[in-house]
């Protein structure tokens, strides 16, 4: 039995069992130990995945679904665990409703400029959120844009949470989709989706949800949210960049048309006629990032083994711990206080800016993000330019909470 | 803990001061030349106006919000601009630029020599810049806004 099935039965989260994982945490940064707070950026890798990703390119790399030769079937092999591996993550009711693409942000493009070019029409509504990032603003923009369709928004309130009275006046006889996220990046916000897919799906109006932020924390069941389509990617649940999935109801996928042309979404082609692949192999056109979902398989096996139950329960201590501490600093203002949240602590700093507290905290060794998120809505609706973004995952642990708080008080040292 | 040196030398006592009380803080309605500048890395946003007589800088405002280094830097950018020639702001522009890129440590700078521990920081060097860059667009009357991205 490997040590992190050990771990799991044992039923305790080991918090420095799990950050042994991950040889990133081990170094010095300006000459202080790394502490890193900024997984919602992106995640750091535990070795099982290196480990898995090096041994694919070591031994079974080659093209996939096409050659007839070992190296070619393993590949194949591997890729397509991969894709049950997923579905059984997701809880998908099947594999030919996951599609690999880059990440998130391809997921969402890619049903805005199939099922939205098809389905939305000159008058039509798409509704999103205020909170969204702008990975789930600017596909539907565009799209409005071009069908001289209207882009309506929910509100959110002042603690972060979304107005559900405004989500139901809003959702009307010509809204065609619903996108919104699961938790919210620049916020930690966790969003009632059940809730928002059974309002919608009352009137017939299919929902997306951008789950790049829920998948590294809480446990995704596609069917017991009942959406219609939910995208993520790999790098923010400690998996490899450049690779991600969408999920979409079968009988959606089945009428939507082509995303991109080319090899793998075709079954024949001539120069008259192209007949296209069947599902999920229709949305897939050219060579994928092949190693990018071994690497995500590799990461569910590791989220698995550790159980995300038991991260999210840690987390949530975690999350308060760091809430609790950064509130008795004088002069730090919490963005976003939700009551249901994930892993973010986003702040500002009375009197300094949110780009020279990043600049002070790395000085200390502590990566957190500062800016807007890709969120510039979120800011403006909170009247800052920019917040202080620490966020948290399952290797984090007190000390790093301790160490933010003590490069906070630096940083008012230096600003005093 | 301490402050760090290579902190403190970022943070210099001038350039807290002018970050926390910006000279020339302030529109200029009958400016000659005026432009915005934005870093959509940090969201930084400044307004710059100019009165340019006969090729002479007679004066400078600016407006706007963004970190203590892109503060300070626009801060006393409109102090020194002022009375200089448009040429003159240009080669300033250029000797800035160096310094905080660590190409030059270059001693005609006086008071601005203060930004030569951004050099340290090259994320930062945007921040610094954001007013310089947004003072040669207004200089050549462009209409869009200047982007440090």
């Amino acid at each position: 039995m490997s040590e992190v099935a050990m771990r799991s039965v044992r039923g305790a989260f080991d918090v420095e069992r799990v950050r042994a994982d991950f040889p990133a945490l081990r170094q010095s940064v300006k000459g202080k130990p790394l502490v890193y707070l900024d997984s919602a950026a992106s995640a750091q890798k535990p070795r099982q995945v290196i480990d898995a990703v090096s041994a694919f390119y070591s031994h079974d790399y080659s093209n996939i679904h096409r050659g007839v030769h070992e190296l070619s079937e393993r590949a194949t092999r591997a890729f397509e665990n991969a894709r049950l591996k997923v579905q059984r993550f997701v809880r998908a009711a099947s594999e030919r409703e996951i599609i690999f693409v880059r990440g998130t942000t391809e997921g969402i493009n890619l049903v805005a400029q199939t099922w939205g070019r098809v389905n939305v029409a000159e008058g039509d509504e798409v509704l999103i959120t205020h909170m969204e990032h702008h990975s789930n603003i600017v596909p539907w923009q565009m799209l409005c844009g071009e069908k001289k369709a209207h882009l309506k928004v929910v509100p959110i309130d002042d603690r972060g949470d979304l107005d559900m009275d405004a989500l139901r006046r809003l959702l009307g006889p010509r809204t065609k989709i619903l996108a919104m996220a699961h938790v919210s990046n620049a916020l930690g916000t966790i969003n009632p989706v059940r809730e928002v897919v059974e309002l919608a799906h009352e009137r017939g109006i299919p929902v997306l949800i951008d789950g790049a932020q829920a998948a590294p924390h809480l446990r995704v069941d596609v069917q017991s949210l009942g959406c219609d389509f939910y995208t993520l990617s790999a790098h923010k649940m400690f998996g490899p960049s450049g690779v991600g999935v969408l999920y979409g109801r079968e009988a959606l996928l089945e009428k939507m048309p082509p995303y991109q042309g080319g090899g793998d979404m075709i079954s024949s082609v001539s120069f008259e006629k192209t007949t296209y692949n069947r599902l999920p192999f229709r949305f897939e056109a050219g060579t994928p990032n092949i190693a990018g979902v071994v690497g995500l398989a590799a990461t569910i096996d590791y989220l698995d083994t550790i159980g995300l139950e038991a991260v999210g329960a840690y987390e949530e201590e975690l999350l308060d711990y760091g809430t609790a501490a950064l509130k008795e600093l004088p002069g730090l203002r919490l963005i976003g206080e939700a009551r249901h949240k994930a892993s973010v602590l986003s702040f500002v700093v009375e009197g300094v800016h949110a780009h020279d507290v990043g600049t002070i905290l790395d000085q200390e060794g502590i990566a957190v993000r500062t800016g807007h998120h890709c969120a510039q809505p979120v800011m403006d609706r909170f009247g800052v330019p920019a917040t202080a973004r620490a966020s948290l995952a399952l290797y984090n642990n007190r000390d790093d909470i301790d160490r933010l708080v003590a490069g906070l008080r630096l940083v008012r040292e230096v600003f005093a | 803990m301490s402050v760090d040196p290579a902190l403190r030398e970022l943070y210099q006592e001038v350039i807290l001061d002018h970050s926390k009380n910006p000279r020339n803080f302030h529109e200029i309605t009958e400016a000659t030349h005026s432009a915005k500048g934005e870093n959509p890395l940090c969201g930084d946003r400044l307004s710059l106006y100019l009165v340019v007589d006969e090729g002479v800088i007679r004066d400078v405002g600016f407006r706007g919000a963004g970190c203590a280094i892109s503060t300070a830097s626009a801060s006393m950018m409109s102090e020194i601009l002022k009375e200089k020639t448009e040429e003159e702001a240009q080669t300033i522009f250029s000797a800035f630029h160096d310094l905080v890129t660590g190409k030059t440590e270059d001693e005609t700078l006086g008071k601005l020599a203060v930004f030569a521990g951004v050099r340290d920081y090259p994320v930062r060097v945007k921040c610094a810049t954001l007013a310089w860059h947004t003072m040669r667009a207004a200089l050549s009357r462009k209409e869009e806004a200047v982007s440090t991205e």
